[in-house]
């Protein structure tokens, strides 16, 4: 679907994250190995890779929740790559550095809850994170905590019942419902979280996301799970986020039909190393691409049906034939 | 609390839930009541078939075989009962048509109202219906409502946020001794010391909470209970100060807008033309405690609808998640657990005016473990099952005392409120079994977008440590 040429990469003139030599160690392992690559203003990037090759480490350490071992992750609000500015925030050790240019931060400096609220980097998790005996309503209202517990002047205004936090409130669930209409679930705004089928809660999982306003929204395997029909309906959904709020997209998939279909930037990860970026098509042509999805442990990856498919699907090639090269 | 999940798989080691033993319901009911029978008769039988009295020359040996076979007797049909009417049920599909008493009551709203009415002429009622035992009547109603209070208090830590605080006592204790201190020392009031002890409870509520909340679960149930008994031993130890275990005694009375309540010139009685009644300082107390106790539940009622409140029982819910969110989710643990704190001080405070004297003996861990067991019993969040759990428990103990029949059942040297952890053991276990989320166990939501819908029990979380 890429309508990009092949040799032009513009996700490297206006990133709007970057991560720049990143490693991540857990004891003796090695999960993130002196891993780089750029996220594109506007892009939907996709991160693909054999499972426990890392990409959830990847998430983690770039919302904050991991400290990585060695490296540097910049999100960048307004235009450009803000070299200047980049330099300056990390030689004066400063978490982040805004200029008439926009705003540059240091992701591996900032603690989870910053990032979120600061740099407007988002996520969902692998393993849905609902508050699930809240509302739908809620879910989304927890999300917008940070404006308003301002327009609430921290409580106090809100205890006397001030009109300006009445308007925020209001604001609020307006802002709410809008994204409840538009992951389909208005409907079911005073239900329980919990109380969603899994392909509802995925969708909800995204709209409370959304209301954080990012400008990267980081999907953790957002279509695991989903049937043929949800799972088109989300590529629709991602779509209109990109277009209507221009949020850039970073989404772990493994569904490859996804993956090719949407992604106007591919990066492969293998044992926490990267062996390949770029567009869908050149991914899909890469050899090395192929070997790492053939390569894995053959007999236990290989039987899952998923992964199989999605060989076949990357590779345009039974395992069999792939196998004869 | 962690285990109180397994309370009914702990109380049915025999029952089989196979439904392949091909045995019929009542044998096994006979079987399991009669090997419980023999067990209550083993255990029984040197606890309450012999008595032994320290008599001069050696020990007197008496027994007591109509107890002990009462006892027996109770736990055979106790047994019986439960296998027949409660094990055997359907377990297995889910929630079946489990009635929850909310279900059955009109709305919460109205039993709210109901209730605050009621509250409120309480006094009046004693008065008019008891007149020759309403002091006493009242003086129970202020101490339910002092524990209600406590429990609405202890209910923003552990209940909307989730986190287990077993600690709780220490703030009562901050808030009694900061005026009881400032009483002694500086000649301060009620009124004045008032807010002041619910300031000094938050911050210390801030301070302690500032190294123990980065724990988690039973880590932070562990530390918070430490705490709590440190404040004591510091309250104990510190004699110079705070009088040692001998505390502090002569603290004043609260005054109606500066008129004391009492005989004499320039006394409320003497101002407005009322002839002076000691009933008046009890009716004046409840009052005062009952105004604390709604501003609690105020307070904390608009909390739950504000950021604030709803960031607390998110994190109860899922803590990273909120972080995903950009919740800071060390000040909202703090904040919960300071605010919770401001109330148990303002709570101390009256216990002390109320009392007159206090001393470290009143801020025990069981004070604590009384708070909460309140909360947990009313349902962890749910406001009225605080109330229902304060009457019933504090109410219930009291009860114990009137309780002169069973003397006659159970011979003269029956003292029944020698039972009362006995008792106070067995209501939570009967709660944990019949309702494992507590008497209330809806949760309300706190925005609704068109039409608001009570939440399952099985969906809200319990925090951590539960
Ligand atoms: N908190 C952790 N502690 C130790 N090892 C971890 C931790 N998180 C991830 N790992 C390891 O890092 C590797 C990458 O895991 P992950 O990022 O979850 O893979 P993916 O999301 O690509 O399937 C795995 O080997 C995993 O066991
Ligand atoms: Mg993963």
């Amino acid at each position: 679907m890429s309508t990009q040429s092949r040799s032009v990469h513009r996700w490297k003139d206006d990133p709007v994250l970057t991560v720049e030599h990143m490693s991540m160690r857990f004891g003796g392992l090695l999960a993130i190995n002196n891993l780089s690559f750029e996220v594109g203003r506007g892009d939907i990037t996709a991160l693909i890779g054999p499972n426990g090759a890392g990409k959830t480490t990847v998430f983690n350490c770039v919302t904050g929740f991991y400290k990585p071992t060695e490296g540097r992750i910049v999100a960048r609000h307004g235009t450009g790559a803000q070299v200047a500015a980049v330099e300056h925030a990390t030689t004066k050790g400063k978490r982040w550095h805004s200029t008439d240019a926009g705003a540059v931060f240091l992701l591996e400096r900032m603690p989870d809850y910053e990032i979120s609220q600061k740099a407007k980097v988002a996520r969902t998790f692998q393993n849905i994170r609902l508050f699930s005996g809240m509302t739908l309503l809620e879910n989304l209202l927890v999300a917008q905590h940070n404006p308003l517990m301002v327009a609430s002047g921290y409580t106090i205004g809100g205890i006397l019942g001030l009109k300006s936090f009445k308007r925020a409130e209001k604001a609020a669930t307006e802002k709410a419902a809008y994204w409840l209409d538009h992951v389909g679930l208005i409907d079911r705004a005073d239900d329980a979280a919990g109380d969603l089928p899994y392909g509802d809660q995925r969708r909800l999982e995204i709209a409370r996301a959304m209301c954080l306003e990012p400008l990267v929204l980081c999907l953790d395997e957002p279509a695991a799970g989903l049937n043929p029909r949800e799972s088109a309906d989300l590529n629709l959904l991602l779509r209109y986020i990109r277009e209507t709020h221009g949020t850039s997209i970073l989404l772990i998939e493994h569904d490859m039909g996804v993956v090719m279909e949407i992604s106007d930037h591919v990066i492969v990860l293998d044992y926490g190393v990267k062996i390949a970026d770029g567009d869908a098509a050149e991914v899909k042509s890469d050899p090395r691409v192929v070997a790492a999805y053939l390569g894995v442990d053959d007999e236990a990856e290989i039987d899952v049906p998923e992964v199989r498919k999605d060989l076949i699907e990357v590779t345009g090639r039974t395992k069999k034939g792939a196998g004869d090269e | 609390m962690a285990g109180t999940g397994q309370v009914p798989a702990g109380t049915t080691p025999v029952a089989p839930k196979n439904a392949d033993v091909p045995q019929t319901r009542m044998a096994r009911a006979l079987r399991e009541s009669l090997i419980a029978g023999a067990l209550a008769a083993i255990l029984g039988f040197f606890f309450l078939a012999l008595r032994t009295d320290i008599v001069t020359g050696g020990l007197n040996v008496t027994t007591r075989w109509g107890l002990w076979l009462t006892a027996i007797a109770i736990v055979f049909a106790g047994r019986m009962a439960l296998n027949l009417f409660w094990f055997d049920r359907d377990w297995g599909s889910g929630k079946p048509a489990r009635k929850t008493i909310v279900a059955a009551l009109p709305s919460g709203k109205t039993v709210g109202r109901v209730a605050l009415l009621f509250a409120l002429v309480l006094p009046f009622l004693f008065m008019a219906l008891f007149p020759n035992k309403d002091r006493q009547f009242i003086d129970l109603s202020i101490l339910i409502m002092t524990y209600i209070m406590l429990g609405w208090g202890l209910n923003i830590v552990v209940g909307l946020a989730g986190l287990l605080d077993l600690g709780y006592v220490a703030f009562y204790a901050v808030g009694a001794y900061s005026f009881g201190l400032s009483a002694h020392y500086l000649g301060l009031g009620f009124w004045t010391a008032l807010p002041m002890a619910g300031l000094l409870a938050a911050t210390w509520g801030l301070i302690l909470g500032f190294p123990v909340l980065r724990l988690r679960g039973d880590y932070l149930a562990i530390v918070t209970l430490a705490f709590g008994e440190m404040i004591r031993i510091v309250l104990i130890n510190w004699n110079d100060f705070t009088g040692g275990p001998n505390g502090i005694s002569g603290i004043p009375k609260p005054t109606f807008f500066g008129l004391e309540i009492g005989r004499g010139e320039g006394s409320f009685g003497d101002v407005f033309g009322i002839p002076y009644d000691p009933i008046h300082r009890f009716v004046f107390l409840y009052y005062i405690i009952l105004v604390l106790a709604l501003l609690t539940n105020f307070v904390t009622m608009r909390l739950r609808r504000l950021p604030i409140g709803r960031a607390w029982e998110a994190l109860r819910e899922d803590e990273i998640a909120c972080r995903s969110l950009g919740i800071n989710t060390r000040n909202t643990k703090l904040s919960a657990f300071s605010i919770g704190a401001m109330f148990a001080g303002f709570a101390g405070s009256f216990f002390a005016t109320r009392q007159g004297f206090i001393s470290p003996e009143s801020f025990t861990f069981l004070e604590s473990a009384i708070i909460l067991a309140i909360v947990v019993l009313g349902g962890l969040g749910s406001q009225i099952g605080i109330v229902i759990a304060s009457v019933v428990m504090v109410g219930g103990i009291e009860l114990l005392r009137n309780l002169n029949f069973l003397k006659q059942v159970f011979g003269p040297s029956f003292e029944p409120t020698e039972f009362r952890m006995l008792i106070f053991g067995l209501a939570m276990v009967v709660i944990m079994v019949w309702k494992p989320r507590g008497l209330v166990s809806t949760r309300e939501p706190s925005a609704t977008l068109k039409e608001k819908k009570l939440i399952k029990a099985d969906q809200v979380a319990q925090g951590e440590g539960h």
